[in-house]
């Protein structure tokens, strides 16, 4: 095997690698919406919309720490 | 003491605004004066031949460059930041003096900064590299505010009490990890001072020369690794963090996709710092890095449509907002306007059409569509949404900023309409040859033939100028004459007065 043809094959790896990163991360991001312990991603939308000093936090750090 | 409630404290966050608007004007005056000085050259003396060292295009141009850029553009950042960053993690600046301290500073060393810069420049001082043009004297100082910018942020972050990192956040600390390393890595270089010739001689030329640690094709790669990633961190992700906060504020609209947010911003990251080989084709470094600058800057259109097609569909259903509100026009034209210089970047890029490119006015065109369109309309989009919260008054004029709106738009247009034609007949010109293979003009052909291309873009320059000056008046009168409003009035679609 010559050196091209390896870097054809690292090639053609690194690009299937690269797609199944993005996909897992899609897939992580919908699998993890609105479920128990995952994260309400949209959600998160409202950290602007109420972003007054008053309004209660979206996710609060101190609601973290009663726990 | 009195027991006032608490509030965000605006005090740094008005400083940058200021600069922000200042260094604008300073910026594109300047690039003005460049643009008419190459239509009608007799503008290089326009201060008499005295003085003809100090107003000339080549001494000024770099002057323009670094003035948009780490001036105006870098304050409007910080600005931003200042503000967005205290809001969407719920903190007040006035609830740690260290961080009130701390950011005082940034600002402070950042205006002695830019004086040194400013100096150096029109003395002539500079390594030559495109964008890190200054000494390391003055590098060493950018690096202080740079580290200031950084412990503002993360110290804002580790007091917070929205757990949750906004996107816009997110892209603030892109950012200024982006920046740090790029920074860092293009301006190693060594004070001449230290260095000796082979023949034995020491401390050569001035103690604040140097040179760059890098030579020959090395030196090209890092230098536009740098340059193209200083779009990427400048231009890019930094008004990108801007557009995902003020747009949905000002429309009261929550983000179309929050998880396209995410995903867009991960790839992002990871693809622009590969893309920067496409300013060195056909140059000297090896083939199969300009074929990757080539590629990568084609996929580059996936993460930039990403936020960008996420922003115009947050109006999905809303589109009479568009219509009403200037403000939002300028954030919708500025998002427009990013799609637009994304897909003609990698069209730039791919490698028989940068033959025709490279080198000539189009590539000018780009930027300026980039920068005017995009970056410059939201900037001035975030200091109109910011200008009633921060002074608590409504903005003086909703006609100026709509007459404002359309003379800009105008001049974005004819300043890339015009640099197009002239670069590629420019690009078409210089390649032109007979069936001998001689070639077909000269130089001056070109340069006759691009005259009123050059004229175009002058006016069209000289427009977005006339724009930003009411921009800069708008603010002005928002504070000092503007309607005071309520707390209630403040919530999102920005007061404005007739
Ligand atoms: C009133 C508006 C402006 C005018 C009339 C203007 C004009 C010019 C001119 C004449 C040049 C030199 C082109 C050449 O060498 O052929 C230039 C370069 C440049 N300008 Fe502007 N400019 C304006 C605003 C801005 C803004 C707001 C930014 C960034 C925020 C910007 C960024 C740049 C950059 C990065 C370059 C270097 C382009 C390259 O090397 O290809 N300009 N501008």
């Amino acid at each position: 095997m010559d050196i091209a043809e390896i870097q054809a094959y690292g090639y053609f790896g690194l690009t299937a690698f690269l797609v199944f990163v993005l996909y897992s991360y899609i897939y992580h991001l919908y699998s993890t919406d609105k479920k128990e312990g995952g994260h309400d991603y949209e959600n998160y939308s409202n950290i602007a919309l109420k972003d007054d000093i008053e309004d209660t936090p979206i996710s609060s750090v101190s609601d973290d720490k009663e726990k | 003491m009195e027991n006032r409630p608490l509030e965000y404290d605006y005090t740094v966050a008005k400083m940058f605004m200021f600069t922000t608007i200042v260094l604008g004007i300073v910026g594109m005056l300047v690039g003005v004066i460049l643009a008419f000085e190459l239509a009608f050259p007799s503008v290089n003396t326009f201060l008499g031949s005295g003085l003809a060292e100090f107003t000339n295009f080549s001494r000024l141009r770099p002057l323009h460059t670094d003035a948009v850029i780490f001036g105006f553009t870098l304050s409007g950042i910080f600005a931003t930041w200042y503000y967005v960053g205290q809001r969407v993690l719920k903190v007040s600046m006035a609830e740690s003096g260290f961080l009130m301290f701390i950011g005082k500073l940034h600002f402070v060393l950042y205006v002695i900064g830019v004086a040194a810069v400013v100096v150096s420049l029109l003395a002539g001082v500079t390594t030559s590299k495109e964008y890190a043009e200054f000494e390391w004297p003055i590098d060493i100082a950018i690096v202080i505010v740079w580290v200031l910018f950084g412990m503002s942020i993360f110290g804002l972050i580790g007091i917070r009490r929205e757990k949750a990192l906004y996107i816009s956040v997110w892209y603030y600390i892109a950012t200024f990890l982006g920046v740090a390393m790029l920074y860092l890595f293009n301006n190693m270089a060594i004070p001449t001072m230290l260095a000796a010739s082979p023949i034995g001689e020491s401390g050569i030329g001035a103690w604040y020369h140097s040179v760059s640690m890098y030579a020959g094709t090395n030196d090209a790669l890092v230098q536009w690794w740098y340059g193209h990633n200083a779009v990427a961190f400048g231009f890019t992700v930094p008004i990108v963090a801007m557009i995902y906060y003020f747009l949905p504020k000002e429309s009261g609209q929550a983000i179309y996709s929050y998880k396209l947010s995410l995903l867009s911003f991960w790839g992002l990251m990871f693809v622009y710092l590969w893309a920067g080989g496409h300013h060195l084709l056909f140059s000297t470094v090896p083939d199969w890095m300009q074929t990757m600058g080539s590629i990568f800057s084609v996929v580059l259109i996936l993460p930039s449509w990403g936020s960008a097609i996420n922003m115009l569909l947050t109006m999905k259903g809303e589109w009479q907002q568009v219509a009403a509100s200037p403000l939002i026009k300028f954030m919708i034209l500025g998002s427009t306007f990013y799609m637009f210089s994304t897909l003609e970047g990698p069209i730039q890029a791919i490698k028989s059409v940068n033959a025709i490119a490279h080198f000539t006015d189009w590539i000018v065109g780009h930027v300026h569509d980039g920068v005017l369109g995009w970056v410059g309309f939201m900037i001035m989009a975030a200091l109109y949404h910011m200008a009633p919260r921060v002074f608590k008054r409504e903005i003086y004029s909703k006609s100026l900023m709509a007459t404002q709106f359309w003379i800009q738009t105008l001049g974005v247009v004819l300043y890339f309409t015009s640099m197009w034609i002239a670069g590629i007949t420019q690009g078409m010109m210089w390649r032109a040859h007979d069936e001998f293979g001689n070639l077909a003009y000269s130089f001056i052909d070109t340069v006759t033939v691009l005259h009123p291309y050059y004229t175009i873009r002058g006016i069209g320059g000289l427009l977005y100028l006339i724009g930003f000056l009411m921009f800069a008046y708008n603010i002005y009168k928002t504070m000092t004459a503007g309607r005071k409003v309520e707390e209630s009035e403040l919530q999102n679609a920005s007061p404005m007065g007739a």
